[in-house]
């Protein structure tokens, strides 16, 4: 059974404290994008990817999802861990050496619920393709996701992947770009101006679906199964997430600061005194 | 000494082209991908004949790489196909984190390599990939001979699970291995027996190190000639055991000097049993326009360089 919206937010919680705790134990990761892909990440696992019992790399007669954004492992590797690929205990061991939760993601190391690796930004858009070809010719009808960074539309691939996709109508694919506005050396808009991304992938021949309140789960829920609407019609599916880097945490949000820094201990327990969980940590 | 009969003189991609025709009516795992060279890798027959196991990507080859990977899961066997240089320099990073990192089960086959591409230049020239492809943890990087040897080695590496770098050229050359002959990843094939020098040679150098052999037979030198298809890993063994008998080594190949099959048999030799070792390949330059002959003899990757480069190590021979 499904759980419902208080039972995702209580676990959006309990996520955003497992985040803050794994880059402070490290001093190092990358909260604010994690943060602000909380509630998309919990809902796409808990609500609305369907998936089989345990994990085979072959993903047949299951959706699969692809991290194309590794930077943002934290928040990947708690929603994975809680929904059951390996032990919540484990994220006590990220970025750890002889860890399988390496600082980004890997299959390397044989972490269960990971396809693919990711890291190098612009790649996981013609892995997720190639999956979506794969399940069409192995007449599986089951859809593959993506999450991309904004800033990480700069990288050219994107592009070919982008073309590809509408020209040889992948429409069992839905990409959703994280839209917060930022990367690393400031605003997107500063950085590199991409204009609209929306705009963009329309006119590459994608549908386009806007999630506004893309911190609020039953916004994204709605917003996703719209998009899931739109599949299987001859269009690959883009879905523009529109999220506040580090959500839930005050002083995290409204700047890029916190994309790859880590809370020190009084910063992280005023981060937890906005996070009350109902669940337990690890 | 064994005598190689030229059957007739073929291009390796067409070995390429044929293996891949025969995978498709024997495999229904495996597809191919193309980035706008389906005429120059000879896939026409496989796009023809499985038209849904095709994927034409058009001048993107980072994209291609990728998909590749993401095919991987669910069972298909991707083959990858455009010239070398757009098959690794391109793309070494969506080959390095997607398919080699990632333990994909892709096929990186690579065309037009080194300088018997030809007029096209040095942009089209490269002579870096096999240093690229080697460098990769878990990569096999494989560099055929000929016609037979290519069609053969396209057809092995479906049966084995795991990124591998499959090289062969644009030129008609020699067809002389036998027709559907065994192909075993990772093991050389002694090619002549002898007992003066080892020549180890890859790619289209090995026809010439037969050439040479026999030009060295009549001054009185016996060489034994290896033909060493498999990079990586590469069959140290039946390395060792040859030089242990000659004393001295000439390494052949189409390539830079830094990085290629000279330098991975170099390091066999320094670790085990070192020996004299000359190297014929390309003195860390770029190439140019010409004639692949032209080319072949401008930079010293004849059957001539060879036969001067085995006199020259048994010379050093203490």
């Amino acid at each position: 059974m499904k759980p419902n919206i208080q039972q995702l937010n209580d676990l959006t919680i309990q996520v955003r404290r497992d985040i803050l705790r794994m880059v402070h134990a490290v001093n190092s990761g990358h909260p604010g994008g994690s943060l602000g892909c909380t509630e998309f990440m919990v809902a796409l696992y808990q609500a609305l990817m369907e998936r089989k019992e345990g994990f085979d790399m072959d993903g047949l007669n299951e959706d699969m999802f692809f991290l194309s954004n590794g930077h943002i492992s934290p928040v990947f590797y708690s929603v994975l861990a809680r929904s059951g690929y390996f032990p919540v205990a484990e994220l006590a061991t990220f970025r750890l050496l002889n860890s399988r939760l390496q600082g980004h993601p890997t299959t390397h190391e044989g972490l269960p619920g990971v396809r693919i690796a990711s890291g190098s930004l612009g790649q996981g858009l013609s892995v997720a393709i190639g999956a979506a070809q794969a399940k069409k010719l192995n007449g599986d009808s089951h859809l593959i996701y993506t999450l991309h960074g904004d800033g990480e539309l700069q990288e050219g691939q994107n592009w070919e992947a982008i073309m590809y996709a509408a020209a040889y109508k992948v429409d069992n694919l839905i990409a959703t770009v994280d839209v917060n506005g930022k990367q690393i050396d400031g605003p997107t808009d500063e950085v590199l101006n991409m204009g609209s991304i929306g705009a963009k992938f329309l006119a590459f021949g994608w549908d386009v679906v806007e999630i506004q309140l893309g911190n609020n789960l039953e916004a994204i829920i709605a917003g996703m199964t719209e998009a899931k609407a739109k599949t299987g019609q001859g269009r690959p599916v883009c879905v523009l997430l529109h999220t506040e880097m580090g959500n839930g945490v005050d002083y995290m949000m409204h700047t890029h600061a916190w994309h790859g820094k880590a809370p020190n201990d009084a910063q992280l327990e005023t981060a937890f005194a906005q996070n009350i969980s109902t669940l337990a940590d690890y | 000494m064994t005598k190689y009969t030229n059957t007739g003189n073929k291009d390796t991609r067409s070995g390429f082209g044929a293996g891949l025709t025969e995978l498709g009516q024997t495999n229904e795992n495996v597809v191919a991908l193309c980035a706008d060279l389906i005429g120059s890798l000879k896939m026409d027959d496989f796009k023809k004949n499985h038209p849904e196991r095709f994927f034409q990507v058009g001048i993107a080859e980072a994209n291609m790489i990728g998909m590749a990977a993401g095919l991987t899961l669910g069972g298909k066997i991707p083959y990858t196909g455009t010239f070398a240089n757009f098959s690794t320099g391109r793309v070494y990073d969506q080959i390095r984190q997607s398919v080699a990192y990632s333990d994909k089960n892709v096929k990186i086959c690579a065309s037009h390599a080194g300088l018997t591409l030809g007029e096209d230049g040095a942009t089209h020239q490269i002579l870096e990939d096999i240093g690229l492809m080697k460098m990769l943890p878990g990569m096999t990087v494989i560099n055929t001979c000929d016609y037979n040897q290519t069609k053969a080695a396209t057809i092995a590496i479906a049966e084995y699970h795991g990124p591998v770098y499959l090289r062969f050229g644009r030129p008609s050359v020699a067809n002389f291995t036998p027709e559907n002959g065994e192909f075993k990843i990772g093991k050389a094939v002694l090619l002549n027996e002898g007992t003066d020098v080892t020549i180890i040679a890859t790619g289209h150098l090995v026809w010439e190190a037969l050439i040479a052999a026999e030009a060295l037979e009549a001054k009185g030198i016996s060489a034994e000639v290896i033909n060493i298809h498999t990079i990586k890993p590469l069959d140290d063994e039946a390395i060792l055991k040859s030089i242990a008998k000659t004393g001295c080594v000439v390494t052949a190949e189409e390539h830079n000097i830094l990085g290629g099959l000279g330098e991975s048999v170099a390091r066999v030799l320094s670790l085990n049993n070192p020996a004299p070792q000359e190297f014929v390949a390309v003195q860390d330059s770029f190439g140019e326009s010409g004639t692949p002959d032209q080319l072949m003899e401008k930079y010293k990757l004849n059957n001539q360089a060879i036969e001067a480069a085995a006199e020259k190590v048994i010379a050093r021979k203490k």
